[in-house]
């Protein structure tokens, strides 16, 4: 098992035409076959999309028809900020399953907009703002690199994209492998948070342990924390790693992401790393050391 | 982005809110004008720089009694002399830092006659994706603290986005404000037009400390504070043309024109970095391993040679560098690009301090042939923990 896609999900791209969309959807039909079935574009339904290896896919007017014509249950938006929540909105109207936005720069209250509406539907939206997500050797959403990836079972989850890829570099160095890793992107109005991908990383019986990566701003780590504790009272528990980015940032600077700012005396390293480790997580001190510590954990 | 208090007073004027006739001015002869253009028998002198606490400030350059950066004056002459003792100088807010801020705007308003002050802002709640009033009866006091101490006296009013400021939403926040009469009508139309101006905006923070009730039982927007999503400038021009580059660092303007995300701190070890993360967990290394980053650098995922080669420069223009730490983990970005910028930039501006580049991902070989073959005096790294012991003991020693 693995978490949200599998080598049967079926994936839409909003915005394959762009040259960013064009790339990455390359680079997802290369990995293991990942089966992007369609692109949308409102003037271009009825054409076809042909890659630079000669690959094609259809192209519909609108999601909807594609999600009718291929079965697909998800899609990806690679659809510039401006356009991108009425690019989320379309898939949800659609019905899609599991959305993921990776455009970075969404105005954020074109999401407050969209999160009303997501509430309100049966999608899941990851992003945006997120390097996507994947499931080793079976599907690949997003843009996260193929090649340090490897089949195993550690959940990996992040804010960060780089900082994701740490963490998959180092579980595969350490011979550990994921079973999947999740970016939920670093925007402060987001669709998924970290409790909803726990959730779904102590339910899967493939994750064996867990590594959590996350940066200053906002409270999601200490909920995570609380969520953890809560679980482990149930008898639901796995071992995790965790490191929170941002120890040496200045108050009230925005550190490139838009949801990794210290306010009002609020969203600092500290508090989240007491949480967590309260929260029985062994926090690395080091972005380098989080395979290591993982393996030093698990004994 | 941030604006000034009159900017920002002029912004919430056009939504129809109270606000005392004001006039800004950037140069001192401007200043006797102003004062006359407003009836008194008060004048409020006030300093415009982006940094809260400014009445509490001092002035770097007068004696330490001399009074704030917010000054009442009974008189036009009084209003003057303020006025020119304020221009020109440096204020200290704890806001500014040791530094402080060159005061070269005066907003020079009608005083007003105060009954109570209270504390309004507006922002997104992100626990729950709302856009959100905070109220509190405790104006003209750092809410931050009030938060500590009196938490039960903050009211945090949830809006739907669909709906607005619904009438049961306004009744909340007035009650929270224990309004009532008239001046309860006043302030119900005055959150609707603070929410119309927030939405409409794009801002991200609309803070009004304090909001206040004069004598006469009036509504009236005494200080504004407010900041605009930078992700949203591309639909509001005109808020754009508020921005005051003076307010900024040098370095920071040069990196938005590349698109760079730039922060100047003041330590000695300058970064660049892929990906905002792993920019501040870079930096955080630094400080595990006995250094201070001199900056916060995410070129991005879709840097490109120039782009890079522009960040290099921005690096190597501080002064306070004395040796650069280049983290690249390709995803997006390949290796042989961020290569290439790096051989480009030292080759234009020389190269004076140790630099230790770590490469991993993306076309990893190729970004390392290409250091290494540029004869070029860099220290190559294996992983990020290698990487930031070797600059710290290149500058430490």
């Amino acid at each position: 098992m693995s978490i949200l896609i599998d080598k049967n999900t079926k994936v839409i791209v909003q915005g394959l035409t762009g040259k960013t969309g064009t790339f990455h959807t390359e680079q997802a039909l290369a990995y293991h076959g990942t089966q992007m079935v369609a692109g949308t574009h409102p003037k271009k339904g009825g054409t076809d999309w042909t890659g630079s290896n000669g690959e094609s896919l259809p192209i519909y007017a609108s999601v909807a028809e594609a999600k009718d014509a291929t079965g697909a249950t998800a899609s990806v938006i690679y659809v510039p900020p401006a356009g991108a929540a009425a690019a989320i909105e379309e898939a949800i109207d659609a019905g899609i399953d599991l959305i993921t936005c990776i455009t970075e720069g969404v105005p954020v209250l074109d999401m407050v907009r969209v999160k009303e509406k997501l509430a309100a539907s049966k999608s899941r939206l990851i992003g945006p703002n997120c390097p996507g997500l994947m499931t080793p050797d079976e599907c690949k959403i997003g843009i996260m690199p193929g090649s340090i990836f490897k089949k195993g079972s550690v959940g990996v989850l992040s804010r960060s994209g780089t900082l994701t890829y740490e963490a998959v570099f180092q579980t595969t160095a350490a011979g550990l492998g994921q079973s999947s890793a999740v970016g939920i992107g670093g925007d402060p109005v987001k669709g998924t948070e970290f409790i909803d991908v726990l959730e779904l990383f102590l339910a899967d019986d493939e994750t064996q342990s867990i590594i959590m990566i996350g940066e200053i701003g906002g409270s999601a780590e200490e909920d995570a924390a609380q969520f953890l504790i809560d679980e482990a009272r149930k008898g639901r528990k796995k071992p995790v790693v965790g490191f929170i980015a941002g120890r040496t940032a200045p108050p009230g600077r925005t550190m490139g992401h838009a949801g990794a700012v210290i306010s009002g005396g609020k969203g600092g390293a500290e508090d989240k790393i007491e949480a967590m480790q309260a929260a029985g997580i062994r926090v690395s001190p080091s972005p380098a050391k989080l395979g290591e510590t993982l393996v030093d954990l698990l004994g | 982005m941030n604006i000034h208090e009159y900017q920002a007073k002029q912004v919430l004027k056009g939504f129809g809110a109270p606000i005392a006739n004001g006039v800004p001015i950037t140069s001192l002869d401007q200043a006797e004008a102003a004062i006359a253009s407003l009836p008194g028998p008060v004048w409020v002198v006030k300093s415009q720089i982006h940094a809260g606490g400014r009445g509490k400030g001092k002035f770097k350059e007068l004696a330490e009694d001399a009074k704030g950066g917010v000054r009442v004056s009974f008189s036009a002459e009084e209003a003057l002399d303020n006025v020119k003792e304020m221009f020109g100088n440096t204020l200290v807010t704890k806001q500014t830092g040791p530094a402080g801020k060159q005061v070269n705007r005066l907003y020079i308003e009608d005083g007003a006659d105060i009954d109570r002050e209270l504390y309004l802002s507006i922002l997104v709640d992100r626990e729950t994706g709302k856009t959100s009033f905070v109220a509190s009866t405790e104006g003209g006091m750092d809410i931050e603290a009030v938060a500590e101490e009196t938490p039960d006296r903050i009211h945090t009013i949830g809006i739907t986005a669909s709906q607005g400021v619904t009438d049961a939403d306004a009744e909340k926040i007035a009650d929270a404000y224990e309004l009532t009469g008239d001046t309860r009508a006043q302030g119900k139309a005055l959150f609707a037009q603070l929410y119309e101006a927030f939405t409409s905006k794009d801002m991200s923070l609309l803070e009004i400390n304090p909001l206040i009730v004069t004598k006469a039982g009036d509504i009236q927007v005494l200080d504004a504070k407010v900041s605009f999503d930078g992700n949203a400038l591309f639909r509001h021009p005109d808020i754009m043309e508020l921005r005051d580059e003076t307010e900024e660092d040098d370095k920071e303007i040069e990196a938005s024109k590349y698109d760079l995300a730039y922060i100047a701190l003041d330590g000695e070890i300058g970064c660049m970095v892929n990906g905002a993360g792993l920019a501040m967990a870079t930096m955080d290394i630094i400080k595990l391993y006995g250094a201070s980053p001199a900056n916060f650098l995410d070129v991005g995922g879709g840097a490109t040679t120039e782009k890079v080669t522009a960040a290099f420069k921005i690096i190597t223009s501080d002064p306070n560098v004395k040796g650069i730490l280049v983290n690249i983990f390709g995803g997006i970005m390949r290796c042989d690009v961020i290569a290439e910028g790096v051989v480009q930039a030292v080759k234009d501006v020389g190269l004076k301090v140790p630099l230790v580049v770590r490469l991993e991902g993306t076309k990893v070989e190729e970004g390392k042939a290409i250091i290494n073959d540029s004869g070029l005096n860099v220290i190559a790294a294996d992983d990020l923990d290698d990487a930031a012991q070797k600059i710290v003991k290149a500058v430490k020693g």
